[in-house]
């Protein structure tokens, strides 16, 4: 197991692609959802207003 | 042919609907190949003769940088259809597109990055393939930038459409820039027919790339309803749809 960490004397390099590939794949899941969030609230908050 | 179902993507409720349906459906698949593709990536694939373990970078920077290049050219495509056709949910996609496709570039700049270091001996170089992909990424800053600077969306979807499309000509030279010039980085390698990686690397390979594709489905599909609202805030559909 502590050579599947080590990645032949590559793991720091191998891990933190892995790291920030799907660091990033996260992270635009979270910030569509969060997009998609915002503009409803904003969509809800102008039909309280003009109803 | 029938060109209704074309008229129907350019109505934002059928879109809008369209996108709440079938997101989850492109996530779940995305989700579900992706730890396939990794577990294959990770566990299963040999080791390379030269590179060792550090050719694994491939599962993540291949399939991100393939994205970043697939999601330019839907974005231009999409701006290309809201000019000609006047289509403004075709201006949401396209909008909907540039910062996912940012992202990707991201991470494909950074782990080549940290693929470069172990093999060519250096982080960063001013290559051709290198500088082109630095050049993608800033195209989508000023797309986006483009976008945030004029207040009226019709002006705004139309100038950065001119932009995206103007932006194209960069993909090819992408792509081809490893044949055209002298590059640090590797040429083409072939996936399909005739290919240059034994099957037992490929198919973890093959596997992600349908997954990130899929993957930004899904997020497309998130971000243009999250579009589509806000341009269509007094629309009557959208008091159905948030209610």
């Amino acid at each position: 197991m502590s050579e599947f960490f080590a990645m032949s004397g590559y793991a720091f390099y191998v891990w933190w692609s892995f790291a920030i590939g799907l660091g990033i794949v996260v992270l635009n899941l979270v910030l569509a959802i969060r997009s998609l969030s915002s503009a409803k609230q904003h969509a809800r908050r102008r039909m309280e207003t003009t109803s | 042919m029938n060109w209704t179902w074309f008229h129907r993507f350019g109505s934002a409720p059928y879109m809008y609907g369209f996108a709440r349906r079938w997101a989850p459906w492109f996530g779940g698949a995305a989700a579900l190949l992706m730890l396939i593709g990794l577990y294959g990536g990770l566990f299963l694939a040999p080791q390379d003769y030269q590179q060792k373990d550090a050719f694994r970078i491939v599962y993540v920077h291949a399939p991100s940088a393939t994205l970043s290049l697939m999601i330019y050219t839907t974005m231009a495509i999409a701006a290309a259809v809201g000019l000609i056709w006047r289509m403004k949910v075709a201006h949401a996609a396209a909008a909907a597109c540039a910062p996912i496709g940012a992202w990707f570039t991201v991470a494909t700049l950074f782990t080549g990055s940290l693929w470069g270091k172990p093999m060519w001996g250096t982080y960063w170089a001013w290559d051709p393939r290198l500088t082109s992909e630095l050049v993608l990424l800033f195209l989508y800053f000023g797309y986006m930038g483009l976008r945030a600077a004029i207040e009226d969306p019709q002006k705004a979807d139309k100038a950065s459409a001119v932009l995206a499309i103007v932006g194209i000509v960069n993909v090819p030279i992408i792509k081809y820039s490893v044949n055209w010039w002298t590059s640090l980085h590797q040429g083409h390698t072939r996936y399909l027919a005739d290919p240059d990686m034994d099957r037992s690397m490929l198919w973890p390979l093959l596997t992600l790339f349908v997954a990130f594709g899929l993957f930004f489905g899904a997020v497309l599909l998130i971000r243009l309803r999250a579009e589509l609202l806000r341009r269509e805030r007094n629309a009557s559909w959208v008091r159905e749809a948030l209610s």
